[in-house]
């Protein structure tokens, strides 16, 4: 079969590979119908992520029909349409029938290798790096799902592919950041990156109560996407960028800000260039100037919820400021499979259409070209590929 | 993981070859003081260390390397398998979302134990009805399959089990595997407590661990193999599954103009997919 397999920085290379066969009782086999690259594929993509290995397939979001199963997956049987969420989960951990399904405490068999970088490990996750499992990726013909009796939810035929997808990671994941927030009546929420999941981020704000929210970018397709979607667009390279969001807000600072950038931040202030420095001559692994401005303009006692994903070290993080305004951190990994059966609900009751945010849409060999046209943020959103 | 060494010697030299040693360190002594210089000085020491060790019966080389030619040894009960003060010690403990009872009826019944311990081959009762005493084939260094015998000399229902390896084991060990209630109905507690003698003595395990040799990390792994199986049934593994060549037969890396020409043409082609977001400023 056809697989999208990564080769080392910046080369990844449609690869013919073995069909994925059961493993396991509690496995199935998926024939993927539509999958996704995901901004942190680009992570992956661009050599930032350690443990990977040439020849490792890549992708967590993909939709598909069940080709086989195994004894112990009693739910599903061939010819089901399935979403399958993008962090594998055994259901049965503490972390799993806590709905803490990121956390699983079984699903990762390198957790060695995470505990080493941080102590404990999460959930395994599809395509990426040994360290969260190294399973193979859904950026292919046919997947391979274990504990597919804890993961995957099945899809009507009310609701297409396309709106489907989405439920596998970016959907939840915005909702999430949103819910972080705990939104009160009359909150204005500010959203940081406007890529797929901030737009996400956005809509779940408005659906969980949010008065206003300002969309923070500085790609103007982005930025109209987010408007589209009710977000007041705010362009972080304009002049005097923190009094502008401050006068937004009434002198006041948004109650909640979202963080949906991650550890690849740009920017151009002298924050960012230290960053940008650091990184270059390995002494920091993570850039923060999304998440600094993040602390430093949400309103004293609001809370700054990080759904960007970040994996190391960073440096002059504004802690004092935190501290001093009592703001609240929330962040991790998306719990994907609690939002599974509420948001696909949203989708069949036509209360928001995730297909909004493609802007790309390549047949499964273009899969290498499909993550250049991403790694360009000014032309594009979100790539999906069709095997 | 402690290394564990003896702080007072016990006698590992045999008594002729006691008698040969103070013989030995005699020569050397008189030798060594004859001679000036380095090498007198050098064999004035070798044979003192000599001299020692014949009339102690106490041997530092040998007991850093487990070598024991005094046959029984003294000072230690007969119903010790792993001597105090001595060994490696391993602690580590897990908590596993089940009640104690599961978890202690499927430890207890010890042919699983090779189930989630990676270098336990296999684990056989001895005698028919009698499942306290069990032979144990084990993995050791180098690929060499150890085997010994084991005897339960503690248990207490639901709360403990308690073993040692029978006299005359390859590798001495003894332990104990203790269950508790975890707090807040987080299900059970497992505090596993292990002591052996590996083989080469203390020198051995630090020979090994200079290799990368961790048995506290491989004891962590087993014991969250345990917490797998029994909470979700099956592990958690990749190994058969499918992947890409380690080298692409195309050895050579996308050329980067082509790309961006078959990026902008695929760009085209399928954008816009959706409806055209509104460009205004």
């Amino acid at each position: 079969m056809k697989a999208v397999c990564w080769y080392g920085k910046k080369d990844v290379r449609i690869e013919n590979v073995p069909e994925p066969k059961l493993l396991t009782k509690r496995d199935a086999i998926v024939k993927t119908s539509l999958t996704a690259i995901c901004g942190s594929d680009l992570h992956l993509f661009h050599g930032l992520i350690p443990s990977m290995e040439p020849g490792d397939i890549l992708g967590h979001e993909f939709i598909g029909e069940v080709v086989e199963v195994g004894t112990e997956v009693p739910h599903l049987k061939k010819g089901d349409r399935v979403v399958v969420p993008f962090c594998i989960a055994c259901g049965n951990c503490f972390f799993c029938q806590n709905g803490m399904t990121a956390l699983c405490d079984n699903s990762n068999p390198n957790a060695a290798m995470a505990e080493k970088l941080y102590g404990s490990s999460g959930a395994g996750l599809f395509g990426y790096s040994h360290m969260f499992g190294g399973y193979a990726g859904g950026q292919a013909q046919y997947v391979r799902v274990p504990f597919a009796d804890a993961g995957p939810i099945k899809v009507p035929d009310s609701v297409s592919d396309e709106q489907a997808l989405f439920l596998s990671d970016i959907f939840p994941t915005g909702y999430m950041a949103a819910e972080n927030c705990d939104i009160q009546q009359g909150d204005v929420i500010a959203v940081w990156g406007c890529g797929p999941v901030g737009q996400f981020a956005i809509r779940s704000a408005f659906l969980l109560g949010a008065e206003r929210v300002i969309a923070i970018d500085n790609v103007d397709m982005r930025l109209c996407l987010a408007q589209k979607g009710g977000a007041e667009p705010l362009n972080y390279d304009l002049p005097d960028f923190d009094e502008r969001l401050r006068t937004a807000t009434g002198g006041r600072g948004p109650d909640a800000c979202i963080d949906a950038v991650g550890l690849e931040a740009h920017g151009t202030a002298i924050d960012a260039i230290y960053d940008y420095a650091k990184m270059a001559v390995k002494l920091e692994t993570d850039r923060t100037h999304a998440l600094r401005q993040a602390i430093y303009a949400c309103r004293k006692g609001g809370t700054v919820s990080i759904p960007g994903v970040y994996g190391g070290l960073v440096d002059k993080f504004p802690l004092g400021v935190a501290f001093n305004k009592g703001l609240t951190l929330k962040m991790g990994q998306t719990d994907v499979h609690r939002y599974l059966s509420p948001l696909l609900q949203l989708v069949e009751n036509g209360k928001i259409d995730p297909s909004f945010v493609i802007t790309h849409r390549l047949a499964l060999e273009k899969g290498a070209e499909g993550y250049n046209i991403f790694d360009n943020a000014e032309g594009c959103i979100k790539v999906v590929l069709r095997p | 993981m402690d290394i564990i060494r003896h702080k007072q010697q016990v006698p590992n030299v045999g008594k002729v070859e006691r008698a040969a040693s103070v013989a030995a360190g005699m020569l050397l002594l008189g030798r060594g003081l004859k001679n000036k210089g380095w090498t007198g000085t050098a064999m004035a020491l070798l044979g003192m260390e000599f001299l020692r060790r014949g009339i102690t019966g106490a041997c530092h080389t040998y007991q850093a390397l487990g070598i024991n030619t005094a046959g029984a040894r003294s000072g230690e009960g007969a119903s010790v398998s792993v001597p105090h003060g001595t060994g490696i010690r391993i602690d580590e403990s897990i908590t596993i979302n089940r009640p104690r009872a599961e978890v202690y009826g499927f430890w207890r019944n010890l042919a699983n134990v090779a189930e989630f311990m990676e270098y336990v081959e296999s684990v056989q009762t001895l005698n028919e009805g009698d499942d306290r005493k069990t032979r144990w084939a084990v993995k050791g260094p180098a690929g060499k399959c150890l085997e010994w015998d084991a005897e339960i000399v503690n248990e207490k229902e639901n709360e403990l089990i308690a073993w040692r390896s029978l006299d005359g084991s390859e590798v001495a060990n003894a332990g104990s595997v203790h269950f508790k209630d975890a707090p807040g109905g987080r299900g059970t507690e497992v505090s596993l407590e292990i002591m052996y003698t590996p083989p080469g003595g203390s020198f051995g395990a630090f020979a090994a661990k200079l290799f990368g040799d961790d048995p506290a990390a491989r004891i962590r792994a087993d014991l969250k193999r345990l917490k797998a199986r029994i909470e979700a049934g099956v592990l958690a593994g990749t190994s058969g599954q499918s992947a890409g060549p380690k080298a692409s037969g195309d050895d050579e890396k996308p050329n980067h103009h082509a790309y961006s020409d078959a990026v902008a043409k695929a760009s085209e082609e399928s954008f816009p997919a959706s409806d055209a977001p509104a460009f205004t400023h």
